[in-house]
């Protein structure tokens, strides 16, 4: 989707502003929403490429933009249970439960089982043989594409010459994940565009950016 | 059950601090989270991973060659040695900082980290400032976090679209020869490994115990 979430390359945003000695999260708001993300997470009704979907989908766009980090995540989580079902926001408005039935749903995450998933982490990584459909040292010119739901390839990276500079493996691919689970299996790329490709002559000669890319996003450049 | 309108010192609470918490009883009422793995969850986040962790990863690949070597080839697996791996750090990828080549990491659609190893990433990360400028202005940027670049060293921007989380490997700093690992390891920051800024020697590094 080309929403405003897809940044690369936006211009007048101001300073990037640090803050020293930052604490890891700046209200008890932020560690609960953090926390009931990566609680309900496991419970295996979303995956993170719908969640994602569901961060980008925020609405008006402007909301996305003025959103705290963390109530950009509420607000996708929170869409997501109504999508399932489970919440309305008639319950969130009153603080009481007013869904009757639930559909069937797995037990919460024991705080072992979390910190055990935390530790174990959850791959993306597929042990699949597929080949890849590209070399390192190969050029390659991405897609102009513009689906209207989830996609990894940023605006700033479409339709541009690039080099394949190494094979990170297969993966699940974000486009189709994000709307039916098909997991596409697929070979990522990290892959190296000049500055002058991407932004025009004006751009530093000597610069590069590297973006991760899916076989589904490149045709071979002759 | 009703929503809690004060907190703890009765002061009045804004519209998400009400929201959340309805949303947090809500979920509790209808045994979806265990309030105990929430504080879990948040323990593990602000005690237990951290930029330390890739802080010692960095300090042995400047004392071990051999280390370093297996670090650059597979990140995954050397950082594992160590004892991180875990979530958003199960495919890592490690670019080294020379006199020529300078790397930088962000990503443009969301923001992705890897947590594991610098825990959850700092505001700034996270800002649309950050986001946007950075893949087409980075020496700007760079220059805003107080790094000039020599005109002859490339910079190399890295845009972490998939799950392959980037660590960045700093120069080691002239001056430290003789400092131990866990001195080596005090001196580096989560904005070094991050491509922001460089790892500064102590100015009495000689003369540090």
């Amino acid at each position: 989707m080309n929403g405003v979430h897809d940044m690369g390359g936006i211009q007048n945003m101001g300073p990037v502003e640090v803050e020293d000695n930052e604490p890891v999260f700046h209200a008890e708001w932020e560690r609960r929403v953090f926390a009931i993300n990566m609680a309900t997470g496991p419970l295996g009704l979303w995956n993170l490429d719908m969640k994602r979907q569901a961060t980008e989908r925020m609405s008006p766009p402007g909301r996305y933009l003025n959103a705290p980090y963390y109530e950009r995540w509420l607000e996708s989580f929170i869409g997501l249970f109504k999508e399932h079902g489970i919440l309305s926001e008639d319950e969130l408005s009153c603080g009481e439960v007013r869904i009757k039935s639930l559909p069937e749903l797995p037990p919460a995450v024991s705080p072992q089982q979390a910190i055990a998933a935390m530790q174990r982490g959850n791959p993306a990584h597929l042990d699949e043989a597929v080949a890849p459909k590209f070399s390192v040292g190969e050029r390659i010119r991405t897609k102009n594409i513009n689906p209207p739901t989830h996609t990894r390839l940023p605006r700033y990276a479409r339709d541009k010459q690039g080099v394949i500079d190494r094979d990170h493996g297969v993966f699940i691919f974000p486009d189709t994940h994000s709307q039916n689970w098909d997991k596409k299996p697929q070979h990522v790329y990290a892959v190296r565009f000049t500055m002058r490709e991407l932004w025009g002559e004006d751009a530093s000669a000597r610069d590069t950016v590297m973006i991760d890319l899916w076989d589904d996003y490149m045709q071979a450049e002759a | 059950m009703s929503t809690h309108q004060h907190d703890h010192n009765g002061s009045e609470l804004g519209p998400i601090e009400l929201r959340v918490r309805a949303l947090e009883s809500l979920l509790i009422e209808k045994q979806l989270v265990d309030p105990q793995t929430l504080n879990a969850l948040v323990d593990y986040f602000e005690n237990k991973v951290g930029p330390r962790n890739g802080a010692q990863v960095v300090a042995r690949a400047w004392v071990d060659p051999e280390y370093k070597q297996r670090l650059l080839e597979n990140g995954t697996s050397a950082i594992a040695e160590l004892g991180f791996t875990g979530f958003q750090a199960e495919d890592m990828v490690v670019v080294e900082n020379t006199k020529d080549v300078h790397n930088v990491v962000v990503c443009t659609l969301c923001s992705c980290y890897p947590w594991a190893v610098l825990g959850l990433p700092p505001a700034w990360y996270k800002s649309n400032a950050y986001r946007a400028r950075i893949v087409i202005e980075p020496r700007a940027v760079l220059k805003e976090f107080g790094l000039e670049l020599e005109g002859e060293t490339d910079v190399r921007v890295w845009d972490s679209t998939s799950e392959v989380r980037y660590l960045v490997l700093p120069q080691r700093p002239a001056g430290t020869e003789g400092m131990s690992e866990v001195e080596l390891a005090s001196m580096v920051t989560r904005n070094a490994m991050v491509g922001t800024a460089r790892v500064r020697a102590p100015t009495d590094a000689e003369d540090s115990p």
